[in-house]
């Protein structure tokens, strides 16, 4: 079966990943799902196997040591991963691309131990008082001496528990504008058990349970010049290079996880009986599939040709926000639907249904809430316009 | 030592195969399909030997339609050095018989003058299990088959056998074709360099004409159809139960 666009190469890639993720990652979801917890020794097996399949990094250019994969091939790594479970694939690591800002000695210390799975790294912005509002975050560094003090609170902070490294926004400042006070943003290097640095337990989630969100803590961290990613005050820019594309992680896992969903759905349709007769008989049944699968395709080839633009050097920052918000929306319908063609079975903890609804939910507020894109792709629209 | 390892496109073992309406054969049609799962296996074992530096070279062949170049890729992307493919056919629904696909290995033999062919033991969507005894004796070659271990050992292999009700050990002469069966490995995934450099990999294209064969069918389906379902089974609440509702089916 071949896919719009998609070459023999790109599909080998996506059974490749389809078959790790079928053989390494479902077995153990069931554990992670009652302990909402990932056994050491299992991380880094599927750690492991995956470096040894040469996908650890897969994101990063060939020269810093990764598989260099482009847009779309890593989109489709990213859409077959998201059918499993996100504690688990969070091991078939993909360091923060934004690590390629990394210079000097960052580079040794930073960069190529994530990229070589020495070393886990995670992405801190979000604050208690600063989630889609990034610019309200009170997270601060200031200049003491030759050093850096931070000061604050982080949370939500996914992967956290198991980072060697943190990579974290804080801001150093404050700019008047026409349109009021702005924050100026750094973006730090921060160790596990530096000084004034502590990693604490989040909230319990009811998505994707084992994938913790962590609070960060800062209490006079110290940290020196070297620890600055990018420039002083340069962290939107660094935010900007590199964070840009990696809504289309969220819209890729979103299609991925559709299928699987789709797949439970379509089967049981096919099988079970009522009043004489397959439920796939009713079109109110039937009809909902049909609705399901035209919109995971619909999903799936926008995620794709977004990926494509970003690979051809084009500007898809409005085609990026369309298709998180189209994707992740979609994945919303399709797990509700499913749990409906499944009945009351469908609440119960016997299938892994109730689960893919609760893991869904998420999906339309990380990495930017729908109603942000939303503002995004309008924005972009009218602004061209005037208006 | 060059290794041969044929290689048949085949449904997904996943796939919940549909007869189709006029009983003529399975829909093939718009269904996944992979490489037979015994000739995976088939590869892996030809890696293996490479990578312990008792083969220099793996080379696959499929025979069959022109998709069937899929399938080598994947040999190619788990490790093979190059492939082969024989387009002798462009219905997926036209399965070459054994026989055919022998004569072909034949000609394939003659011209690559392999050490060792490496074969699954038969194709799961057929179950044929005839294209490596066919080989055998067509070469005239030793044959080792259902091999779920294998020690090649310069002019000499030693083939553990799947037979019924245990484990044959034989020695066997080289060159040999081994067909293997589930036991003998566990393949591994395509790595991510590999599946990158397997589109540089050479794929020869040939036809059946090459090796003057005649693929056309001598076999005639008569029929395909489903399998009977299967009877819902019941719960017990005991084995006392158990042994009652066995002594009924007189099981016991």
């Amino acid at each position: 079966m071949t896919t719009y666009g998609l070459t023999d190469e790109h599909t080998m890639i996506a059974d490749t990943v389809r078959s790790f993720v079928e053989n390494e990652i479902y077995p153990h979801e069931d554990l992670v799902e009652r302990t909402g917890e990932v056994p050491p020794d299992l991380a880094q097996q599927i750690k492991q196997k995956t470096i040894d399949l040469g996908f650890y990094a897969c994101n990063f250019p060939e020269s810093a040591g990764g598989a260099g994969l482009n847009h779309v091939e890593f989109s489709l790594v990213e859409r077959e991963l998201g059918r499993g479970s996100m504690a688990l694939t969070h091991f078939f690591g993909r360091p923060q691309n934004i690590l390629m800002a990394c210079e000097g000695e960052q580079i040794e210390r930073y960069r190529d131990p994530a990229i070589r799975g020495e070393r886990m790294d995670a992405l801190a912005m979000t604050e208690p008082g600063a989630g889609s509002d990034v610019r309200g975050m009170k997270c601060t560094a200031v200049r003491d001496g030759g050093d850096w003090v931070l000061n604050g609170t982080k949370h939500f902070i996914s992967g956290a528990d198991h980072a060697d490294f943190l990579i974290v926004f804080v801001a150093t400042g404050e700019d008047d504008t026409p349109r009021g006070p702005k924050k100026r943003i750094t973006t730090f290097l921060v160790d596990r058990g530096h000084p004034g640095f502590t990693i604490r337990d989040g909230y319990k989630s009811v998505s994707h349970r084992g994938y913790k969100n962590m609070i960060l803590d800062f209490d006079d961290c110290r940290l020196p010049d070297g620890a600055v990613l990018g420039e002083v005050d340069g962290g939107f820019a660094v935010m900007n290079e590199w964070l840009y594309a990696t809504r289309i992680t969220v819209a890729a896992m979103s299609v991925g996880r559709a299928r699987r969903v789709f797949d439970y759905a379509l089967d049981y349709a096919a099988e079970r009986e009522q009043f004489g007769q397959k439920i796939g008989k009713f079109q109110g049944v039937s009809f909902q599939l049909a609705d399901m699968i035209t919109e995971i395709d619909a999903a799936d080839l926008l995620t794709l040709a977004c990926a494509d633009r970003l690979d051809k050097g084009l500007p898809a920052n409005r085609e990026i926000a369309s298709a998180k918000l189209f994707a992740s929306e979609c994945l919303a319908r399709v797990t509700d639907a499913a749990i409906q063609i499944h009945g009351g079975m469908g609440l119960m903890d016997d299938y892994p249904l109730e689960r893919f609804w609760r893991d869904a939910r998420v999906e339309r507020i990380w990495d930017g809430t729908s109603e942000i894109q939303r503002h995004i792709i309008s924005r972009e629209l009218l602004r061209a316009l005037g208006a | 030592m060059k290794v041969l390892v044929p290689v048949k496109r085949v449904i997904d073992y996943n796939v919940k195969v549909r007869v189709k309406a006029d009983g003529s054969g399975v829909d093939l049609a718009n269904v996944k399909m992979s490489m037979n799962p015994f000739d995976e296996i088939a590869v892996e074992e030809a890696i293996r030997l490479k990578e312990a530096g008792k083969a220099d070279e793996v080379v696959a062949v499929s025979i069959g339609v022109k998709q069937s170049q899929e399938t080598l890729r994947t040999a190619l992307a788990m490790g093979a050095d190059r492939a082969i493919l024989v387009v002798a056919a462009d219905d997926v629904h036209n399965d070459i018989e054994p026989l055919a696909v022998a004569k072909i290995l034949k000609g394939v033999i003659d011209e690559e003058q392999p050490g060792l062919v490496l074969a699954g033991k038969q194709a799961i969507d057929n179950d044929m299990n005839a294209t490596g005894q066919m080989l055998a004796a067509l070469t005239g070659w030793s044959q080792g088959t259902f091999a779920s271990e294998l020690d090649v050992d310069g002019d000499t292999a030693t083939v553990t056998r799947e037979v019924d009700g245990g484990l044959q050990t034989i020695k066997i002469k080289m060159p040999a074709i081994v067909t293997v069966d589930l036991r003998l490995n566990e393949p591994r995934y395509a790595s991510l360099p590999n599946i990158m450099k397997a589109k540089k990999k050479p794929l020869d294209e040939k036809t059946p004409a090459d090796y003057g064969v005649d693929v056309a069918n001598r076999l005639e389906i008569v029929g395909t159809s489903e399998p009977e379902a299967r009877a819902a089974g019941i719960v017990v609440g005991s084995v006392d139960e158990l042994v009652e509702k066995l002594k009924e089916a007189g099981a016991v």
